[in-house]
């Protein structure tokens, strides 16, 4: 089976090259380094948000927060720095991710303790966390000129060339690679997604441990937020307005099963990454907004065929002679 | 004349349905093998046996969704066959099942007629004559209940109600009756005895299927005896005492082989007191040794499981108190239960077993990662070593310990939970009805399996309704009833006839 996961994220990975060979065919630039490097860069935000994302799905649950948070974090940050233009940047950033955590820990307490639908509490926070933005902001935006130089220079700062928003991304995919295959909680997320039941029985606290996947995606949608406001220079009550069905879809694109338990940290980086390819290429190949809605919406769906596909292919293994051969 | 048809009637009554030498086969097992039974118009028959008798297969096959493999169906005299459902419905045998299977969001009418609802001149559902219709085969039963409620705003014994009257829709001539008292209350049970009598006055045939016999004696005429898929005997229920049917339903002939126990007995290890839970069970006590093995018997709904389940830490009980080694232990979720030793193996293991999207070496070791951790990260080496060992010493065979769980047949699905809980290296191994539902080869193996784990020292806690088993493996029996510890036996006193006349409450 880790053959088979390994071999289905090998497939996407073949999907993501033969989609750039066709880009290649109209648009040669687009496949050069540099350019490859900037699209990954774009993609950060939505391969941060889909980690969390597919942490929570992993075990049976959603967060359609994702998106709001992101943009009430940011806009708190924005605020802070546009109040106090000399906090440092790492106050910034501490104060994104704690606030971040904060938020999805209020989804998860809400799921742990009173037992609602992960569907409805996220609907309802997410609600409620573009209307606390508009309280805090009262609708009006702030602009680039407001925010510090330092605020705004973080995630573009370079180093070894790349700038430093890839550079998160790139640790984020790394330390939560470790952290889903190297620690208890991480398997106790795969357990409860995979056989709630067993799970309980072996000790491991269903409700808590969805707890902790909706904490974990709101610390990275923190992050997120004020990377997100300090790179594009601006923030305002609907940034990143449906960015959370864009993280969903990442997340079914890699593979990730939506009915809980299977799933990994690969598969979201490169379902993120597929989209992200999507969303850059198209216009720049001159093809219509709304085929660009079409082909992401039919990548969706094909990836969710091939994945059931990939699963129901093989059968147990009850012949003896069957059993070395698997 | 009249007189005379009269006393024929009394004598010599002619059955409505007959099964004579049905057999049928499932792959290793004999559930049931060339079994009669007689259901009379106007009589209630009793259909006694243990668990793993035969009584839900012979259900199956006389409404039709099983097919026997030999022997005979007749109604009114004259062979039949039940291709389907439909088939034994059509003729007017009905049954009404331990649990009903209702539709709680339609209509009590709805749920009458479903399936065979008048209709208009249109093909339209005739609503109209629907509730009519409802409304006087409820009358017929004594039951006051609108047609057009909900049926989940109705009590447990209204639903009950409303399958049977879902049953009679059909103008049936044999109605089933499956545990129907299981969860209904004592004037609840009295209402429905009531009731019964209705229908043998309507000249309908009953089989009444049930394991309290102070119910058999005050309802049925007839009794038939099943066990091990075997008729052993039948009769009128007067000229019986409640001891000669409990020896038809134990006596065995062969015996089934166990294996031998070689045990010592040690030091105690596990002591429970006054455990209560304000609905599920109440004054349980008892005490465990290294190497023993305590059998827990009673019937289906006696409480054996919901107490396990507290003592896991999965429900909270009121009161009461554990002691393991001698030290008083919290216990208030499962990861304490397992970090104080005891873990449970549950009955629905497809449910609560194992997890089939992960690997079995994480499946094994899923509630030992401490032990294969250092600094909060999982060694794999050192993971795969506990796995490894586990898997081998029940000897489990897969081609790679990356298998996942789903791909294993269900014995050795079994065989990676199991290992799951011996690496956590417990005291005490709770196996809720270990051996239900798989083949005698297979329950042999377990069976040998639980003796070895007590003789390596552990205390074994067995909670199953199978009496050869409960008397084959254990040093000790607790009987439940009705969420009461009935009973403690040992030695001597480890009869068949002892656990069933406890656990019957006669």
């Amino acid at each position: 089976m880790l053959r088979l996961l390994a071999s289905r994220e090998a497939l996407l990975l073949g999907a993501i090259a033969v989609l750039l060979a066709l880009i290649a065919t109209r648009f040669p630039a687009f496949v050069a380094p540099s350019n490859l490097a900037g699209v990954f860069n774009d993609t950060a935000p939505l391969i941060l948000l889909a980690i969390g994302q597919m942490i929570v799905i992993l075990t049976k649950c959603i967060d359609l927060s994702v998106a709001a948070n992101l943009a009430l974090t940011g806009m708190v940050v924005a605020m802070i720095n546009v109040a106090a233009p000399g906090v440092p940047v790492v106050v910034i950033l501490a104060v994104a991710i704690g606030l971040g955590t904060l938020l999805g820990m209020v989804n998860g307490i809400l799921v742990w303790k009173l037992d609602i639908p992960p569907i409805v509490v996220t609907l309802g926070t997410m609600t409620i966390f573009r209307g606390i933005i508009f309280l805090l902001s009262e609708g009006s935006w702030v602009n680039s000129h407001e925010m510090s130089p330092a605020f705004k220079a973080f995630p573009r700062a370079e180093i070894l060339g790349q700038p430093v928003l890839s550079w998160i991304a790139v640790l984020a995919v790394i330390l939560f690679a470790v952290v889903m295959t190297r620690t208890s909680l991480g398997r106790a997320f795969y357990a409860v997604g995979g056989n709630p039941h067993a799970a309980t029985y072996t000790g491991i606290d269903v409700g808590k441990t969805q707890f902790w996947a909706f904490t974990i995606s709101g610390a990275l949608a923190g992050l997120t937020g004020y990377l997100w406001v300090s790179r594009y220079a601006v923030a305002y009550v609907d940034i990143a307005s449906g960015f959370e069905l864009d993280v969903v879809a990442a997340c079914v694109i890699g593979g990730i099963s939506i009915a809980g338990g299977i799933g990994t940290v690969g598969g979201a980086l490169l379902g993120a990454i597929f989209l992200g390819v999507i969303k850059n290429a198209l216009p720049v190949v001159n093809i219509s907004p709304f085929w660009q809605l079409a082909i992401s919406g039919s990548a969706i769906i094909i990836a969710v065929a091939v994945n059931a596909r990939a699963s129901r292919s093989k059968g147990r293994i009850i012949l003896k002679t069957a059993e070395h051969a698997a | 004349m009249l007189m005379q048809t009269d006393t024929q009637k009394d004598t010599d009554l002619s059955p409505v349905l007959e099964l004579d030498g049905v057999t049928k086969t499932f792959p290793g097992v004999k559930a049931l093998d060339g079994v009669t039974l007689r259901l009379y118009p106007g009589q209630v028959t009793a259909l006694v046996g243990e668990n793993g008798a035969g009584k839900s297969t012979v259900v199956k096959i006389m409404t039709g969704i099983y097919q026997p493999d030999g022997g005979d169906i007749r109604v009114d005299g004259e062979a039949i066959r039940f291709p389907t459902a439909q088939d034994a419905a059509r003729a007017g045998i009905t049954a009404i099942h331990q649990e009903t299977v209702l539709f709680d969001e339609l209509s009590v009418a709805e749920n009458i007629f479903l399936g065979h609802a008048p209709r208009t001149r249109l093909g339209l559902i005739d609503w109209a004559t629907m509730n009519a219709k409802a409304t006087e085969i409820l009358r017929g039963i004594g039951a006051e209940i609108d047609p057009h409620h909900k049926l989940h705003d109705l009590g447990i014994a209204n639903k009950h109600l409303v399958a049977i009257a879902r049953a009679l829709s059909i103008d049936a001539r044999v109605v089933i009756m499956d545990e129907p008292t299981a969860a209904l209350s004592h004037k609840e049970i009295e209402e429905l005895y009531e009731l019964v009598e209705k229908l043998k006055a309507q000249g309908k045939a009953i089989l009444f299927i049930s394991h309290k016999f102070d119910e058999i004696f005050r309802i049925a005429d007839r009794y038939t005896v099943f066990r091990d898929g075997q008729f052993v005997g039948d009769g009128s229920i007067a000229e019986v005492e409640e001891s000669d049917l409990v020896k038809m339903m134990v006596g065995r002939d062969v015996a089934q082989i166990f294996p031998t126990r070689t045990s010592q007995i040690g030091d105690e290890v596990l002591q429970v007191v006054g455990y209560e839970h304000p609905t599920e069970f109440a004054d349980i006590g008892f005490t465990l040794r290294q190497g023993e093995i305590l059998g827990f018997y009673g019937l289906v709904g006696a409480g054996r499981s919901e107490f396990m389940q507290s003592l896991f830490g999965i429900t909270k009980p009121s009161k009461g108190v554990v002691k393991i080694d001698g030290q008083v232990r919290v216990i208030r979720s499962p990861a304490d239960a397992v970090e104080n030793g005891i873990v449970y193996v549950p009955e629905d293991r497809g449910k609560q077993g194992a997890i089939t999207a992960l690997p079995i070496f994480q499946n094994v070791t899923l509630p030992s990662l401490k032990r294969t951790s250092k600094n909060g990260f999982i060694r794999l080496a050192e993971e795969f070593a506990l796995a490894r060992e586990y898997t081998q010493r029940l000897d489990l065979r897969a081609a790679s310990l990356d298998t996942h769980v789903g791909n294993l047949s269900g014995g050795n699905q079994q065989k990676v939970v199991i290992a799951k809980w011996l690496a956590t290296q417990p005291k005490v191994i709770i196996l809720d009805e270990p051996t239900k539902g798989i083949d005698i080869g297979s329950k042999a193996a377990v069976h040998e399996f639980m003796a070895e784990l007590a003789a390596q020292g552990l205390a074994v806690i067995m909670v199953s309704s199978e009496i050869p088993e409960v008397l084959g493996m254990s040093d000790r029996v607790i009987v439940m009833r009705e969420g009461r510890m009935v009973t403690e036996v040992s030695g001597d006193d480890l009869t068949p006839e002892t656990l069933v006349r406890h656990a019957a409450g006669i």
